[in-house]
């Protein structure tokens, strides 16, 4: 048996070098998920500070300036900071686990990926408080808006991007080279568990365009400091040619986020329903098919820039196509569910409410993939209320049900149910009073971005902010339930915790032993 | 406060009983639209069809779907004693769910076709105006027609800051509106100057980018006369939000009267161009052009805000030649978000606005510029 990790008890010096230099697949794992965590109560004060502004008309806590990279922040922190390291971590501990690998392909770089990431994170908000302010064009950060016209930290923040982005591609070459490697014997692709194949591909699309936004970020870079005209017309050059760019990537990064959402939900969902994955060729297929089509529909998020209409139609019938695979998806899960036998404890209530609500914010992806109804839509609430549907109650509530489905695992006690359940509650009444009312603002016309708007919005924002407060209380009350689950939890014996849990992780000690799989399990 | 969560109430209500009729009502300020407006024009109405099209889809499906889910949720539940079956999979089951929305989806892609065709039917216009984004205003030329002028936001700051209260137009009213004359085609040609913006008139179904150095286009043509109130919809800065589109549509008798007013205006206003301007008129007039044009960067004590956008007060450019100073608002600063003025701002307001920035906030230095000094120097290049 090889050393245990160092602990509080033999000193801060060995405990702070353990996680400074681990190579520990479970610690990087950790180490992302508080990583994560505390961006996402960062990004979410971000958005507690434009819904204060946004609860009445008139500017009266913030200027406008302030709003706007209070709008650009929440949106980086949340997509880079949050929810992307957040499945990495989720990664880095279940996919050696479930593959019956002893650890990831790659150990050092695992470390090093995780630890240039609060580096990078650390610039970007530290531009909050330089002179000038910090990024102010939106997370899409379309130029000529961020070069030209920027504040000087924009040069900081293309650095922290570049980061991100190398953070990334290192942990991405690390999963597909763990999958195809380190795969326990009998255990052929597919077998492999869906959360697993779902972060493969995944994976593939991180190493296809983490380089495209480098390149964007790089061109931006030019523009700004080196005398380029990339992107700005008198020179020559063309402002839309960053959209396509960054759309390039832009796209198929929305399916990085879900992707990985989509593979927890299909461990999730079986096990509750006592049952297994109905479809699950057909579910890695669907996968697949979602990938390959986010290359090809990026420009629907710029129906509006004066494209041929050649060019509009493509888009548009492309678009619409990605309902097939994704609805082969949600009927997959329903069925999973059906004639199963279904309990509810909170990581499967996640999942249902993501179901549901994912399901809305694709019917309401399918409305904006109608290119003459988009051009109503475009840039309005309507768009801010669809992407918070996929991106918040899809990706954040299903990581919301992967800790509560795995923390037992993790540390070895059982979490509060009924704290569980009354978060879940919390969470899904807050989200849709926050959201639900944003597709009304933006349908009766009120653009994203605005820091201020006219008297007819008035009601709905002031319901969405308070909807939003009762939602940020919820992520506060997980947090509790965490560290109360961790300190004080009930201890859990079983290895399978869960009744209807299938797969390798649990058949490993509850809590997982710091080693795992040293000798690889068969899997017939 | 009573108030409006009452109509709130109404509105959730009215959402419940009659959704498809609340698109018809086009209220203006009405707190209780949840539905997008059919609009005055072909085209709004088009997108509104199809939009009421998927929203039915949607709800068709949705209600099947979620329908069948909670019917699972109650049936197989394990405390009514369910038993789980062990199937994963049926051919015939997953072929139908993969091949009946492929053809629901190529069904609509037929009226999907349909409606983009007319958004893109911009052939023989009538009128063609165009529109250009500026930082954070509109400019509307009459192309062919020598009319040309600015449209911006004429809500004050104090209502903004809540140091009055809003009027009943806040952010909705402008210096001056587009005018358009009923049942003519009318194109809008529409470009930015600085950054991109994006030109939204709801009830015209009209949303288009205004990209720098790129013409994009879009088409209305309406029998109703009135005022639509539209926005920017691209972020284009701190101004974003208060930049409004008004576009007021007239009869066409009352549109060529409105015409020529502005034709005889442009006229008036070259043969005051010559005239010799007294130091305290030019304060007056630059004070308002200062705080309409230029006060969201630089600030209205002149202090700007350190790191983005330079003072004014003690800035060598306001206290050393006024050559320099002018030639800073007619040519720009290249590399910087000052933009050229010369387009934007009359020959008198910028001479206005030149002395008032070397004379305000202690800037004192006591020389008077003249119109004919900015004609001046727009000819000498």
């Amino acid at each position: 048996m090889a050393h245990g990790p160092a602990t509080l008890a033999d000193g801060w010096k060995a405990y702070i070098s353990r996680w400074v230099f681990t190579t520990n697949h479970k610690d990087i794992g950790t180490l992302y998920l508080w990583f994560s965590f505390a961006m996402f109560i960062l990004g979410g004060a971000f958005a507690m500070i434009i819904r204060a502004e946004l609860f009445q008309p008139g500017m009266q806590l913030i200027k406008p300036e302030f709003f706007n990279q209070m709008t650009t922040m929440h949106g980086l922190v949340m997509v880079f900071g949050a929810i992307m390291p957040a499945f990495v971590g989720l990664a880095n501990w279940m996919i050696p686990l479930m593959i019956g690998a002893p650890d990831m392909a790659l150990p050092r770089m695992n470390n090093l990926s995780f630890w240039i990431l609060p580096f990078a994170f650390a610039i970007l908000t530290s531009t909050l408080f330089m002179e000038g302010g910090g990024p102010n064009f939106g997370w899409t950060f379309y130029a000529p808006l961020s070069t030209t016209y920027a504040p000087e930290s924009v040069n900081f923040f293309i650095f922290a991007i570049h980061i991100m982005g190398a953070s990334s591609i290192m942990g991405s070459i690390n999963i597909i080279a763990t999958v195809m490697n380190m795969r326990a014997p009998g255990m052929t692709y597919m077998k492999m568990p869906l959360f697993v194949w779902t972060w493969v591909i995944t994976a593939f699309l991180l190493v296809a365009v983490m380089p495209v936004l480098a390149g964007a970020v790089t061109m931006m870079l030019m523009d700004i400091n080196f005398g380029t005209s990339f992107f700005n017309a008198a020179g020559g050059g063309d402002p839309v040619l960053f959209q396509h760019v960054f759309w390039f990537f832009g796209h198929p990064e929305v399916y990085i986020i879900i992707l990985p959402a989509f593979g927890v939900v299909s461990q999730i969902i079986p096990t509750f329903s006592r049952k297994p994955l109905f479809g699950y060729s057909s579910m890695v297929y669907a996968t697949a098919a979602i990938a390959f089509l986010s290359f090809v529909v990026w420009a629907h998020h710029m129906f509006t820039v004066g494209m041929p209409i050649a060019g509009e139609l493509y888009f548009m019938y492309a678009t619409m196509l990605i309902a097939v695979p994704t609805g082969v998806k949600v009927f997959n899960w329903i069925t999973t569910m059906y004639k199963g036998s279904l309990t509810f404890e909170t990581p499967m209530l996640f999942s249902i409410a993501f179901v549901i609500l994912f399901t809305f914010g694709g019917f309401t992806g399918l409305m904006l993939s109608i290119a003459a109804a988009d051009m109503q839509y475009h840039d309005t609430y309507f768009v801010v209320a669809h992407f918070h549907y996929v991106m918040v109650a899809g990706a954040v509530f299903s990581g919301t049900a992967a800790i509560y489905y795995w923390l037992p695992k993790w540390c070895g006690k059982m979490y509060n149910e009924t704290m569980g359940q009354v978060q879940f509650w919390v969470a899904f009444i807050g989200f849709n009073i926050a959201f639900m009312p944003q597709h009304f603002l933006g349908l009766a016309g009120m653009p994203r971005r605005y820091a201020d708007y006219g008297l007819q919005f008035a009601d709905w924002n002031m319901v969405s902010s308070v909807g939003a407060f009762i939602y940020g209380g919820a992520q506060i009350m997980l947090l509790i339930n965490v560290i109360l689950t961790i300190r004080n939890g009930k201890p859990v014996a079983d290895e399978k915790v869960w009744e209807g849990a299938e797969g390798l992780e649990w058949t490993v000690a509850t809590p997982a032993p710091y080693h795992t799989f040293e000798k690889p399990p068969e899997v017939k | 406060m009573l108030k409006r969560a009452k109509a709130l109430f109404l509105s959730l209500l009215s959402l419940v009983v009659s959704l498809p009729a609340l698109g018809s009502a086009v209220v203006e300020t009405s707190t209780r639209q949840l539905n997008m407006p059919q609009g005055v024009t072909e085209v709004s109405q088009a997108a509104y069809d199809i939009h009421m099209i998927m929203v039915w889809v949607c709800t068709v499906i949705g209600v099947g779907v979620f329908g069948f889910m909670f019917y699972v949720m109650y049936a197989h539940r394990k405390s009514r004693g369910a038993v789980a079956e062990n199937f994963h999979e049926n051919l015939v089951v997953e072929l139908l769910w993969t091949i009946v929305p492929t053809i629901i989806l190529i069904v609509m892609a037929f009226p999907a076709t349909t409606a983009l065709l007319k958004v893109y039917d911009t052939d023989n216009p009538d009128i063609e105006i165009k529109v250009t984004g500026y930082q954070w205003k509109w400019q509307y030329e009459y192309l062919g027609e020598g009319v040309k002028f600015m449209s911006e936001l004429n809500t004050s700051l104090d209502e903004v800051y809540g140091r009055e209260p809003k009027g009943e137009h806040y952010l909705r009213e402008v210096t001056e509106p587009l005018v358009l004359p009923v049942g003519k085609k009318i194109r809008f040609l529409v470009t930015g100057n600085d950054v991109i913006h994006s030109w939204w008139v709801p009830d015209f179904g009209v949303k288009r980018d205004a990209v720098p150095g790129l013409f994009t286009s879009g088409w209305a043509k309406t029998d109703e006369p009135g005022i639509y109130v539209g926005e920017c919809t691209e972020l284009c800065g701190l101004g974003h939000a208060f930049m409004p589109v008004v576009v007021e549509v007239k009869e066409e008798a009352e549109y060529n009267e409105w015409l020529a007013g502005k034709k005889a205006e442009a006229a008036e206003y070259a043969s005051t161009i010559g005239k010799q301007w007294s130091a305290e008129e030019l304060m007056v007039r630059g004070e308002e052009v200062y705080e309409r044009s230029c006060a969201a960067c630089h600030q209205s004590n002149g202090e700007g805000i350190p790191g983005v956008f330079p003072a004014l007060k003690d800035s060598p450019i306001a206290l050393g030649p006024m050559v320099g100073h002018i030639a800073v608002l007619i040519d720009g600063v290249a590399g910087t978000s000052m933009q050229s003025f010369a387009d934007q701002l009359s020959e008198v307001d910028i001479a206005a606005v030149v002395h008032y920035e070397r004379n305000a906030w202690d800037n004192n230095v006591g020389d008077v510029t003249q119109p004919l000094d900015v004609l001046n120097y727009k000819q000498s290049k």
